[in-house]
């Protein structure tokens, strides 16, 4: 690690998860901003920049921003998807490298189980989902299949393949007592279930909840003041290659090349340092395509990399460790998630499902149809 | 009753495209700079951002690049599962979305297709794609 600690997560909690019925999106967010501030040892009055992401307004930051009574100096309302909140934290850490602000509040809620929105058209002018839209394709799910079924077609991949990262994920679920999905399954059960849209099944795909979360991030000096270990961000890296899944240049590689390389450089890490991952999950796929993106096998390789339960608990690759978007919560947009877990890990929090002495930890989300990812490295002293 | 099929949003880059499927021609853009095909239409070129833009009328053959069967569909759609959504590479080089209308063994990757106009309602023709052998 050869890397300057410029900014660290102090802070990070969930809000109600699950079904939240007669909550709001700014009662979720609430909630978890006030326990992500009381983790760090920081109050609202310590906020002084302030990230969500959500279509729930017309200016998300101003609205939560009013909500909460916090007069913010930096505003960052990005929305990439999933992958928003990796994002926020290397824009956070930009912003206090840069002197703008030393205590960023990134938060994120959605009520999308509640409301039933899932299923609901998106309205706003078509523009060029104009090209798509009288096709048919199920959104997102659908894009992710047509990747599955590319990556099939080129490597040979199988669904026997995919349904290990279901199984796995299940049993780090299992471990953990916020999670929906806690029964253990099979990779029979996940080639059972039902098609959503071939080649993908139904347990091949995310859970829908509702659920919000908030992470803090302060500058170096800050973190040293606070109680807790404090959690360093050592590198972080961004991208989006397209909007839409025909305009994707190859179905089978992911922005993550990218957004990973960068994050490696400047983390100064090697992928065989790293004691725990955690990555973006709405659907197998998703994480199959990441992981040989990220480098940790060769394209192509993804499926046998998973194997033999690889990536379940007491594997030699722990990865997903809260039971993932797969079985622990997925509200919409469940970046946020990966950093809360990462960081919860890396301060050695997690009883039975805890990886041992884990030191160092990469975050990486996924968002849209495979559009943008971001990737977050982050390490403790 | 059945939800009407969704209607594209007609603009003022995509009137020509969706004119020509009425007239059974499938439109794509051609850069007269670059020399590269372009779709959906825009008004620059995103290869060499040039605004020497120039309609054409496709080959409307080309290949399958990956498709899938949708079972679980929303709104209109809900009742028509399973049907098989694609990516299709036309013969210019160009991706677009479609329908493969062929049944489903005959449907594979790399396979070739041509494009069948298809009226799927009063007002809207869609240019649908059918398996034209095994390629």
């Amino acid at each position: 690690m050869k890397s300057e600690r410029v900014a660290a997560i102090a802070g990070v909690a969930e809000s109600d998860l699950g079904e939240t019925p007669g909550k709001t999106v700014l009662q979720l967010q609430a909630q978890a901003a006030k326990a992500a501030l009381e983790d760090a040892g920081l109050t609202k009055d310590d906020v002084d920049a302030v990230f969500t992401a959500g279509n729930w307004a017309w200016s998300t930051t101003m609205m939560l921003a009013e909500y909460l009574g916090i007069r913010p100096r930096y505003t960052d309302g990005t929305n990439i998807g999933g992958s928003s909140f990796e994002a926020h934290v290397g824009h956070a850490v930009a912003g206090i490298r840069a002197g703008l602000f030393e205590c960023a509040l990134i938060t994120y809620g959605s009520t999308q189980r509640s409301d039933r929105s899932r299923r609901r058209p998106m309205t706003g002018p078509q523009l060029t989902a104009q090209y798509e839209l009288p096709y048919g394709l199920p959104t997102p799910v659908g894009a992710y299949a047509l990747a599955a079924m590319r990556h099939m077609h080129q490597y040979g991949t199988t669904s026997e393949q995919l349904a290990e990262i279901a199984v796995a994920t299940r049993k780090w679920a299992m471990m953990n007592e916020k999670a929906m999905m806690r029964e253990p399954i099979t990779i029979e059960d996940v080639l059972t279930s039902r098609w959503i849209a071939e080649p993908l099944h139904l347990l091949d795909c995310c859970l829908v909840t509702d659920g919000g979360g908030a992470v803090v991030v302060t500058s170096a000096e800050k973190a040293r003041q606070i109680a807790k270990r404090p959690v360093w961000v050592l590198g972080h890296g961004e991208t989006h290659t397209h909007n839409t899944i025909v305009n994707m240049p190859d179905l089978t590689v992911t922005g993550a090349v990218e957004s990973g390389r960068r994050a490696f450089e400047m983390a100064g890490v090697r992928h065989e340092e790293l004691d725990v991952v955690e990555i973006y999950d709405s659907f197998t796929i998703t994480v199959l395509l990441t992981l040989e993106a990220l480098g940790f096998c060769k394209p192509g390789e993804g499926g046998p990399f998973v194997s033999g339960q690889r990536t379940a608990p007491g594997g030699d690759f722990p990865m997903n460790t809260n039971g993932g978007g797969l079985s622990y919560c997925h509200p919409g947009m469940y970046g946020i998630f990966l950093l809360i877990e990462a960081v919860r890990q890396l301060r050695g929090e997690c009883g039975s499902r805890q990886v041992k002495d884990a030191k160092l930890a990469l975050v990486h989300g996924t968002g849209g149809v495979l559009s943008s990812t971001a990737t977050v490295i982050l390490g403790r002293d | 009753m059945p939800q009407p099929w969704p209607r594209p949003e007609v603009d003022s880059d995509s009137r020509p495209f969706w004119e020509g499927l009425k007239q059974g021609e499938l439109r794509i853009q051609h850069c007269a700079d670059c020399g590269r095909h372009i779709f959906y239409p825009r008004l620059l070129c995103p290869h060499c951002f040039s605004d020497r833009i120039e309609w054409v009328a496709a080959s409307g053959r080309g290949s399958i690049y990956s498709y899938t069967v949708v079972h679980r569909a929303m709104g209109p759609f809900a009742d028509e599962a399973p049907y098989i959504v694609a990516i299709v590479e036309l013969e210019e080089g160009v991706r677009m979305m479609t329908r493969v209308v062929s049944p489903r063994d005959a449907v594979a990757i790399g396979r070739p297709v041509r494009v069948v106009f298809t009226q799927v309602d009063d007002a809207l023709v869609l240019p649908f794609f059918e398996v034209t052998g095994e390629g």
